[in-house]
């Protein structure tokens, strides 16, 4: 066991670091959250200049256009764009992280043609199809039909978060092509583009009040068969190829932004005044804080361990879900602590003057998601109890 | 001993319930929550009609209006309520509901004041006093984005100096002490409230949401997450009706103590049930239009209005 990068790793990091300098100055401010085309268009940006440089795709394989990288390299650029504050990747997240490395694997030569270059590119834009108003811990009890009519599949039904939908150009959705087999047996992986007559998109507006989620109707959408990936009724394992490509990096960025923002906390409270001294003479406070910065580093450098674990076996083992749960559990707390720091100030869900209360609110909400999005946390522990221990099961 | 709601105390909390329901549904206060009067004077004057402002001069007490407000929490019914039942005798027009009244907590980093728009007075305790100074006098600026829409905030920049703002002073010494610590009360009775209207909602959902072929209340880990609300539900509803009791005289506990610890449990109840309400109803919960994210962030104002449970946590150990 060593914490230390090798010597190649540091390379890659200081040629990383010194492109980002290069490069970034010429970076504007990301655009307002709502202004949908301006953020289509800088992060497609950002995704060309990553691209041109060689780091788009930086965990793809060099045989579709990808870097390559080993998942510590992986780490060290997801380290090093945050260190910069270079942008996010946005919208090209599907794209990248999601509907192209499912491609990888399983499309034809055709369609990792007329579809990965334009992602590693910044040029296509994906959102995500998958869970459905009735369909969310039991993704697989989905109910969107896809009935074959020559060529083509005819699509009706709902599907539920899809981000970006509006702006996306193409879907990844999981539909149901058998409505009578066992309901992991009967579901098939498309590729449906967004411009197809029939898809309506309604605005989801969440609890923060913003609408980058959205509902999606499909009333008798044609789909043709060629934009089928995997065999019809094998969508479900297609699917769960995307998860074989995680190699512990998902929640590198969110962990460095939660460890900048336990230190920002520290700092905000060490300027504002409670009674007669400053929130940071508060020992009750300090030593809360202390509690919830010392499992952050815990939860880092288990992050650690599972990208090594990855690099060694090629996966995540229960580190995953250890992570995920342990993350979600201390965003709820440190965000409670923020709030509870704040006091009245609280109240705003954006800055209040020179006062940085927005994040630390916002903050806070999202913290709630995280126990809820990909997986909630009493799924996560069926799946730790259950696959794990090999308790017996609860249904 | 009988500690325990009389039937007068069962049936007025009834009907606030039943009121709440019918004149504040949340459907309804959800649409009027985008604009800087969440409440309209009608359904305000109703409030006042109700006899929720009144409740001294009809000769009841604390105890009775625990109860009434832990109603308007758990309907969720916006305004400066308790700011206004304060009022009530002391402001003209408080009590019968034409006139509302808010509450200015200075804060040294950030003032915030509810409702600034709709109530043209404001109080302002101070260590020996309570005022009232016109809310205009504070320069009140709109927060753009306020984190609970039912409950929308202005900030003050201004030093908040009653009597140099043209202020009026209300009472002072126990008279403005027992007024804040009813103010505590009223304020834990509204938390308390939220605590069991987000169980409901929850526990009603767990019943009709299904998963994997059955409602998720039948999956231990939901089943759980709701037993968990009601035993924060009742625990903060006991230490409630505690603290009124004190400040009813129907107590032999010290009521300064009582009225803190009952702010301590009420707050943590609702922050508590605000959060596991909305992870029971799973993404929906994160949504908008889902109710459940409003008992989350009314919990949140509550905790922040008549001082937080962290403070009050002080004042309960600096008594032991
Ligand atoms: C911010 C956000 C972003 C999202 N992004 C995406 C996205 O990009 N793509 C996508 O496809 N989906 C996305 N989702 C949806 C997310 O995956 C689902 O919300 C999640 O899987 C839960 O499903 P559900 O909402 O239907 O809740 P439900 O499954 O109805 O769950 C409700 C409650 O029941 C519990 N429960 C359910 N089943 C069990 C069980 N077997 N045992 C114990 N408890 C159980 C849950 O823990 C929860 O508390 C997102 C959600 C959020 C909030």
């Amino acid at each position: 066991m060593d914490l230390r990068y090798t010597d190649a790793e540091e390379q890659f990091r200081l040629e990383l670091r010194t492109w980002l300098a290069s490069v970034l100055p010429d970076v504007g401010p990301p655009p307002a959250r709502d202004d949908w085309q301006a953020r289509r268009d800088y992060d497609a940006a950002w995704q060309r200049m990553l691209f041109d440089a060689g780091y788009a795709g930086i965990n793809w394989p060099a045989e579709y256009g990808g870097r390559g990288a080993t998942p510590t390299e992986h780490l060290v650029f997801l380290e090093e764009t945050e260190r910069a504050r270079a942008p996010y990747v946005g919208m090209n997240f599907v794209g990248l992280l999601h509907a192209g490395p499912t491609l990888v694997v399983e499309a034809t030569d055709a369609q990792k043609t007329a579809h990965l270059p334009g992602i590693l590119r910044g040029d296509q834009i994906w959102c995500q199809g998958f869970s459905e108003p009735n369909a969310g811990s039991d993704l697989a009890s989905l109910r969107t039909k896809a009935v074959r009519d020559g060529d083509d599949y005819v699509l009706s039904g709902q599907k539920i978060w899809t981000s970006f939908a509006h702006v996306a150009d193409y879907c990844e959705i999981l539909v149901r092509t058998d409505p009578d087999a066992p309901k992991h047996k009967g579901i098939t992986w498309l590729i449906l583009p967004m411009d197809t007559p029939g898809i309506d998109i309604r605005p989801l507006r969440t609890m923060e009040g913003s609408t980058e989620f959205a509902e999606m109707f499909l009333d008798e959408v044609r789909v043709p068969v060629a934009n089928r990936v995997g065999d019809e009724n094998d969508g479900w394992r297609v699917a769960m190829v995307t998860l074989s490509f995680e190699r512990g990096t998902a929640f590198v960025s969110e962990m460095l932004q939660t460890l900048e923002l336990c230190r920002d906390l520290a700092e905000l409270a060490r300027h504002i005044t409670r009674g007669s001294a400053t929130a940071w003479d508060d020992q009750g406070l300090r030593r809360e804080l202390g509690h919830l910065a010392a499992e952050l580093d815990a939860l880092w450098a288990l992050t650690k361990r599972n990208i090594s674990e990855a690099t060694r076996t090629g996966l995540v083992g229960v580190g995953g879900n250890v992570f995920k749960l342990a993350y979600s559990d201390l965003r709820h707390r440190l965000g409670e602590l923020a709030l509870r720091l704040l006091e009245r100030a609280s109240l705003s869900l954006d800055d209040l003057g020179e006062l940085p209360t927005g994040r630390h609110v916002q903050g806070r909400i999202h913290g709630i998601s995280i126990s809820i999005a990909a997986g909630t946390s009493q799924v996560q522990k069926n799946i730790v109890a259950e696959r794990v221990l090999g308790l017996p099961k609860d249904r | 001993m009988d500690f325990w709601l009389t039937d007068e105390q069962q049936a007025l909390a009834d009907m606030v319930a039943a009121f709440a329901a019918d004149r504040f549904p949340p459907e309804h206060t959800a649409v009027t929550e985008d604009t800087d009067e969440v409440v309209n004077p009608t359904a305000w004057s109703a409030l006042g009609e109700l006899g929720v402002f009144s409740l001294t001069a009809d000769g009841m007490g604390v105890r009775e209006a625990a109860v009434v407000f832990e109603q308007l929490g758990r309907g969720l019914v916006p305004g400066p309520l308790v700011a206004t039942w304060l009022a009530a005798g002391l402001i003209d027009g408080a009590a019968d509901g034409t006139v509302a009244v808010t509450l200015c907590e200075p804060q040294p980093d950030a003032t915030l004041v509810e409702h600034a728009a709709m109530a043209p007075v404001c109080l302002v305790f101070t260590d020996e006093a309570l005022w009232s100074v016109p809310t205009a006098s504070l320069r009140p600026v709109r927060v753009e984005r306020p984190l609970d829409a039912g409950a929308p905030v202005w900030q003050v920049t201004d030093d908040v100096n009653p009597a140099g703002l043209g202020g009026t002073q209300l009472a002072s010494g126990e008279e403005a002490l027992t007024l804040w610590r009813t103010g505590v009360v009223l304020t834990a009775a509204m938390a308390a409230g939220v605590a069991a209207g987000a169980g409901e909602l929850a526990t009603a959902y767990a019943k009709e949401r299904e998963q994997f072929g059955r409602p998720i209340g039948g999956f231990q880990a939901v089943k759980h997450l709701c037993a968990d609300m009601l035993v924060h539900t009742e625990v903060a509803r006991s230490a409630v009706y505690a603290a009124a009791c004190a400040l009813d005289g129907a107590s032999d506990d010290d009521p300064g103590v009582a009225v803190s610890a009952a702010k301590v449990v009420a707050g943590e109840a609702a922050l508590a049930n605000g959060r596991a309400g909305i992870q029971v109803h799973g993404g929906m919960g994160f949504t908008w239009e889902v109710h459940a994210q409003r008992y989350w962030k009314r919990a949140v104002t509550l905790d922040a209005t008549f001082g937080t449970a962290d403070t009050h946590a002080l004042r309960v150990a600096d008594a032991l």
